[in-house]
Formats: structure tokens, sequence, C-alpha cells
């Protein structure tokens, strides 16, 4: 079963790195942008009999820092449950 | 006074620390690698040194918090043994939740390295014994990922209890309130991104370090 966790800075936690993307993009000449937020994307993949509830502890245990970051968890629609 | 230099891999800060504990304790620290789970018995002060350990995967410190000797440094840290981390040291603690907050990417988005004035704040700890309130010194910084983040309520106690050690005297790295340097609760483990151990003596061109191991020093032959 492959997972998607999305973590994304939290809103109004000032993001360098989207900003710096931001002033490259209109510097390619893209008008338009209003703003830009980046974070990651880790993708794992997990044996069948992982609950909900576990994924949950992995991202608040270590793949999301929660004083800053929130995080998503994408699944495939068959492993819904 | 007994001391330990925790090691982990990516770690590149750990001879330098050991050198200033050495050169103003009197005592070489024990390095202990980040795999071992238990700490040398009778220690006066840990110190987890900078670098980028685990190159600074997923987060700065996220790695490293979650290696076995971080739980032998929680429990001594209950125990209120003196903890030390700089740098990225710092961000490891407050990974390791021990210190509240997050470190963020510098604001400037820029690598930091340079020599920066700090204010040493009202904060009731062996760290800053031997500095006067509101002193100006200067320690070098050097890092990417500095910028101290908390929410309003946190910052308000941290102001509120004294727990902000050191505060950089002008913006750095865009840090909520100018914070370089926070306490636990208990006044004994201390996060700072300025390196005092790269001001120790003569041949550093600042010796405004110093007096933070003094004061450790102090701390340990009092109860001693």
């Amino acid at each position: 079963m492959k997972v998607r966790v999305h973590v994304t800075l939290k809103k109004g936690v000032l993001d360098p790195q989207g900003k710096a993307i931001h002033h490259a993009l209109e510097g390619l000449g893209f008008a338009g942008v209003n703003d830009v937020r980046a974070g990651k994307l880790i993708e794992l993949d997990l044996a069948e009999d992982v609950v909900d509830s576990e994924i949950e502890e992995m991202c608040r245990q270590l793949l999301a820092n929660m004083v800053i970051e929130n995080y998503r968890i994408e699944r495939p629609e068959e492993a819904a449950r | 006074m007994k001391s330990a230099v925790i090691v982990f891999p990516g770690s590149n800060c750990d001879r330098d620390m050991a050198e200033a504990l050495r050169l103003v304790t009197g005592r070489a620290p024990a390095m202990v690698w980040h795999r071992q789970d238990a700490l040398p018995p009778g220690l006066d002060l840990i110190a987890i040194p900078g670098g980028f350990s685990y190159g600074d995967y997923l987060r700065a410190g996220a790695m490293a918090a979650q290696s076995p000797v971080m739980w032998a440094v929680r429990e001594a840290a209950e125990r209120g043994i003196a903890v030390l981390g700089v740098c990225n040291g710092f961000q490891v603690l407050a990974e390791a939740r021990l210190l509240p907050g997050a470190l963020m990417r510098n604001a400037g988005i820029r690598f930091v390295c340079r020599d920066v004035p700090l204010i040493v704040e009202d904060s009731p700890s062996p760290f800053t014994a031997r500095y006067e309130v509101g002193e100006e010194i200067v320690l070098p910084v050097a890092h990417h990922d500095g910028n101290y983040q908390a929410d309003e309520a946190v910052l308000d106690r941290l102001e509120g209890e004294g727990r902000i050690a050191f505060r950089y005297a002008a913006d750095v790295n865009g840090s909520a309130r100018r914070i370089a340097g926070i306490l636990n609760e208990a006044g004994n483990v201390l996060g700072m991104m300025p390196h005092p151990e790269r001001a120790v003596e003569p041949a550093h061109g600042r010796e405004d370090g110093r007096r933070l191991f003094e004061g450790l020093l102090e701390m340990a032959s009092q109860t001693a």
C-alpha cells in the first residue's frame, strides 16, 4: 500500500524557500503568481496491516514538526477504511 | 567537572566543544557516540555540539533527536544535569522536545557565518551566571536554520519566566523576538545558535564564550 504524506508549513509561518521560488518565477517573467509555499512529499510503502492511527503517529512523531508544520495523509482509494 | 560530548554522524563541532571544555574545566570530556544508550556516570554537563547530524535530512536535528543516546540525555535532563545544545545541538534539543519551538530556515535564506553581538538576558541559570544582565557579548554564528519560531503563547511564557538566555542585538536570521538561546523550565537545559566554544582562547580572537563554561564549572564545584 503506497501512502503519500504531504507536509506543509502552517498558515502564517514565514516560508523563506517559498519566497525565493516566488522571486525566481517572477524573474523568469511569469506574471500573476500571488504566493508560493513549499512543502515536502513523503511516499511510504506500507504493509497492508498498517492502520491509520499508526500513520498518524509516524507523522506526529517524526515526519512533521507539529510546531510549524501540518501534514495530510493521502491514501489510495482501495486502502481507505 | 565531568562532562560528555554527544557525537552524531555529521557532527562537526564536537572536537571544538571538547577542546573548550578541556581548556576551561581542566578535564577532557567523554565523547559519547549516538548509538550508546547509556551515559557515563556522575556527569555535570552534557554538550550537544554543532554540525549537520544526519545531513540535516528531513529537518535539522530531526533524525538525531531519535537516536538511542537521546533517551539517556532526556533522563539526565529530568534529573537536573546541565545540558548545553549549540547550533545543531539546539536544533536537536528542540526536535527532541526538550526545548519548545522550532528552528526554521533563516528568513534571509542564506547561510549566516559571522560574529554577532548578543545581549545577555535576565535568566537565572549556571550558563549565564558569569555574565552581567544586559551585557553585550560577541560570539560567532554559522547556521542555515537558526530562525527560532514558536507560537505567541510560548514566546510570552519564555519572556515571562526569564527563559530567554541570549538575544541577538540586531536581527540575524528572522528569529522571533531576536531569540538566540533559550532555557527549559527548570533552567538546566540551554539551546543556543551562537557558538561559545569558538570563543574561549586568545587564538580565537574572542573569549566571550569562556564565561559560559566557567559558570558551569562553578556550578559543578558548588554541587560537588
